[in-house]
């Protein structure tokens, strides 16, 4: 039976994927479930799996080359099949295909089953949303709304997709804008930005419901600054007794082979800081913030051609060794490309450093929907007055940015001093 | 302010324009002896004598003609059309003569000149006497295109026609004629509209029905009728299709977010089609539902007088598509 290999959608946002290389060759047999091939997506380099049994019979896109997801790449198929139909110019990504195999072979019809696809029903759920995009599709999908009420729907930071259409043909008008602007909307739209995952548990977050001071807010900051208004606090943070007491902590866990950067310590205070000021771990949910019982820090990785945030998960529960050993990991596998999704999402804040780069501080741009991002520079001995004495001491600035529909400028503060306390008195963390 | 016709305020403008300018004159087919096939020259031929109200042969592209050459050489000429549908022999004249002279002369001779006559259908005219014209004079720049729908329109756009320097196309209607309504006294100083000016006939919030001619009347009667149904009809008189009041459309629609155009020509590349197209192209993010046109319907007028009522717009289609448009239906 002859199977198509389509290009999956192997992380949430793949458009298209390369082919790094080819585990199985034309004429190899295969088997359901084994890799065919390397796939580099937008995030990460994934494992294609057979989804049919039999023979590569055919690879057509070679390695290096790249495809739209949805794409066939290949036929498996048994080895004396005739593939013509399948492998004889460009099929569009959707299940049309009975058609042009019809017109290639107008008298097999006993054979018309056996040339049917896979069907795609069977493939991961991840890929069902990408699918969606495909040019078939899209008229269907396609919202019908008169430009007054797009415009409208806009200036309300409304989703259309979470408008219901009174006008012909299911078209939102004015008045549904208005009644929804009335009424609210029924279901929280997700933004599109907001990657696709659940965060485990529902106790593990509580949703508060937007109070209309807070929807005010939300729309006004949107209207001045774009979809995520961001603001900036900055704190300058005396880091003298972080550094001897990290020289310490070192030397005894020397002999474990671990070694604690000044990141670590900074990733691991911060998780403390977040789970007493819940309103900072929090996610923009459009029509309600989703505030986090637990702490999964993202923590922003440089790689070859870009970045990525691996995930601390839990981070408020972990010691600083193990913190320590978890960021080495991840971010090792994170610079060859090979992270999960599971390991780059679900982050509730997230942490950026630049201090190695000799940046004394800079602001980062918050990844939604999460609310807030620090920005790390680097440590530096600075001349400070203290107790009215000019002092040289160890001085560190961090930036958070903060999305201002969710963070006020008083609760972002209170979370930096509270972040602040930790690292410049070591001790707070035991109490 | 005095209730007179339509005609009568025809007559007064030609006759104020006249007293004042000794280069305008009037001539056409029956305007002298016979005081006009709709009486609208009434007693000037008495007052202006025959030099200037001058009677024509049934030859519509020799006097119009006569009437381009006579504006090259300075004078003012009014070419009256017994109807505009006569005019479809004049056209050469119209529009490779008057409507281009200015312009391929570098500026050197304007055309100021009146072509004016009733356009449209009356009634059991049949099909090649019931025929808006709007769309053959407007197509060509060069040409302005002037269509009252009340008689004090009539008065202050006929005045302001006669004294502009570029050839004017003056639409009126035979069902018009006898229209009544309010024009300022001549006693209490010149009355003159200025071309290019759309008017509002009635302010509204929900729907702006826009129009010009013999069809203003008709909206501002379907107006009535909406507004015992709680629906607030804007009516917009365009009054002067070309130089158009675009500024007068956007604002109304950006007001009511919804627009009908209606006309009593064919839809075919209509007044109606350019008024749809400036409105998405300047208005788009304003509107709350496609643009819809009633017109005459898409086939040469009927004799048939039940035919004829059906060709026609009516009260009842313009009301359905301003519910359309309203989402109502």
């Amino acid at each position: 039976m002859a199977t198509k290999v389509h290009m999956e959608a192997l992380s949430p946002t793949m458009e298209e994927g390369q082919i790094v290389s080819w585990l199985k060759s034309e004429g190899d047999e295969v088997s359901n479930g084994d890799v065919l091939a390397e796939i580099e997506t937008d995030k990460a380099t994934m494992e294609l799996v057979a989804r049919g049994e039999g023979v590569l019979r055919k690879i057509l896109v070679e390695e290096g080359g790249t495809a739209p997801v949805g794409d066939v790449i290949a036929v498996i198929g048994d080895e004396d099949e005739d593939i013509s139909g399948l492998v004889d110019g460009d099929e569009a990504p959707d299940e049309d295909e009975e058609e042009p195999e019809k017109a290639a072979d107008d008298e097999a019809d006993e054979e018309e089953p056996e040339v049917e696809e896979e069907p795609e029903v069977e493939e991961e759920p991840e890929a069902a949303p990408e699918k969606a995009d495909a040019p078939a599709a899209a008229d269907e999908e396609r919202i019908k709304a008169s430009p007054l009420a797009r415009r409208l729907a806009a200036e309300e930071g409304l989703e259309l997709s979470a408008l219901e259409g009174s006008g012909p043909g299911g078209r939102i008008v004015k008045r549904d804008v208005e009644k929804a602007v009335e009424e609210g909307v029924p279901e929280a739209a997700e933004a599109p930005e907001v990657p696709a995952f659940e965060p485990a548990a529902e106790e593990d977050y509580e949703d508060v419901p937007l109070s209309q001071m807070r929807k005010t807010i939300a729309k006004r900051l949107v209207e001045s600054i774009g979809p995520v208004p961001h603001f900036f606090l900055t704190v300058d943070v005396d880091m003298t007794r972080m550094v001897e007491a990290r020289s310490r902590v070192n030397a005894r866990l020397e002999s474990e082979g671990v070694k604690v950067s000044y990141n670590d310590i900074i990733l691991k205070a911060t998780a403390m800081a977040l789970k007493k000021h819940p309103e900072c771990n929090a996610h923009w949910g459009g029509d309600h913030v989703r505030r986090f019982n637990r702490v999964h820090l993202g923590v922003a990785v440089a790689i070859d051609d870009g970045l990525i945030t691996p995930v601390i998960r839990d981070a408020h529960l972990k010691g600083l060794a193990h913190i320590a050993q978890e960021v080495r990991e991840l971010a090792g596998r994170a610079r060859d490309k090979k992270l999960k999704p599971e390991e780059y999402t679900g982050s509730t804040f997230s942490v950026s450093n630049l201090g190695m780069f000799g940046i004394e501080e800079f602001t980062a741009v918050i990844n939604p929907p999460e609310a807030g991002i620090l920005a790390v520079g680097g440590l530096e001995e600075r001349p400070v007055v203290v107790d009215g004495e000019l002092d040289v001491r160890t001085r560190m600035k961090i930036t958070m940015s903060c999305d201002h529909r969710v963070i006020d400028g008083a609760q972002g503060s209170r979370f930096l001093q509270t972040l602040t306390s930790i690292l410049e008195e070591p001790l707070v963390a035991l109490v | 302010m005095p209730e007179i016709t339509y005609r009568e305020a025809l007559n007064q403008a030609l006759a104020e324009e006249m007293e004042r300018d000794d280069s305008v004159f009037l001539m056409g087919e029956e305007v002298a002896e016979y005081d006009g096939a709709y009486k609208v020259s009434k007693g000037l031929l008495d007052r202006f004598g025959p030099q200037r109200v001058v009677d024509t042969p049934i030859s519509e592209l020799g006097f119009a003609g006569l009437g381009v050459g006579a504006a090259m050489t300075g004078l003012r000429p009014i070419v009256e059309f017994m109807t505009f549908n006569f005019s479809i022999l004049a056209l050469d004249q119209v529009i490779n003569s008057a409507a281009k002279m200015y312009y391929m002369t570098g500026g050197q001779i304007p055309i100021p000149m009146v072509f004016r006559g009733p356009t449209g259908a009356a009634l059991q005219l049949s099909a090649q006497h019931s025929q808006a014209c709007e769309t053959w004079y407007v197509h060509a720049p060069g040409v302005k295109l002037v269509t009252p729908g009340t008689p004090a329109d009539a008065k202050g756009l006929l005045k302001a026609s006669i004294r502009d320097d570029d050839p004017v196309a003056f639409m009126e209607g035979e069902l018009l004629y006898n229209l009544k309504g309010e024009v300022p006294d001549p006693d209490d100083g010149d009355f003159v509209i200025p071309l290019g000016k759309a008017d509002v006939k009635r302010e509204g919030a929900d729907v702006s029905l826009i129009t010009h001619g013999k069809m203003v009347n008709l909206a501002l009667q379907v107006a009535g009728k909406l507004e015992k149904e709680d629906v607030d009809v804007e009516v917009v008189d365009l009054r002067t299709l070309r130089p158009l009041d675009v500024d007068a459309i956007l604002a109304s629609v950006r007001k009511t977010n919804r627009a009908v155009y209606l006309e009593e020509g064919w839809p075919y590349a209509g007044i109606g089609s350019q008024i749809v197209a400036t409105i998405q192209e300047e208005a788009f993010d304003y509107l709350d539902a496609p643009v819809l046109r009633v017109t005459q319907a898409d086939v040469p007028m009927p004799y048939a007088k039940n035919l004829e009522k059906l060709a026609k717009p009516d009260a009842d289609r313009v009301v359905a598509a301003c519910n359309r448009v309203l989402y109502r239906d």
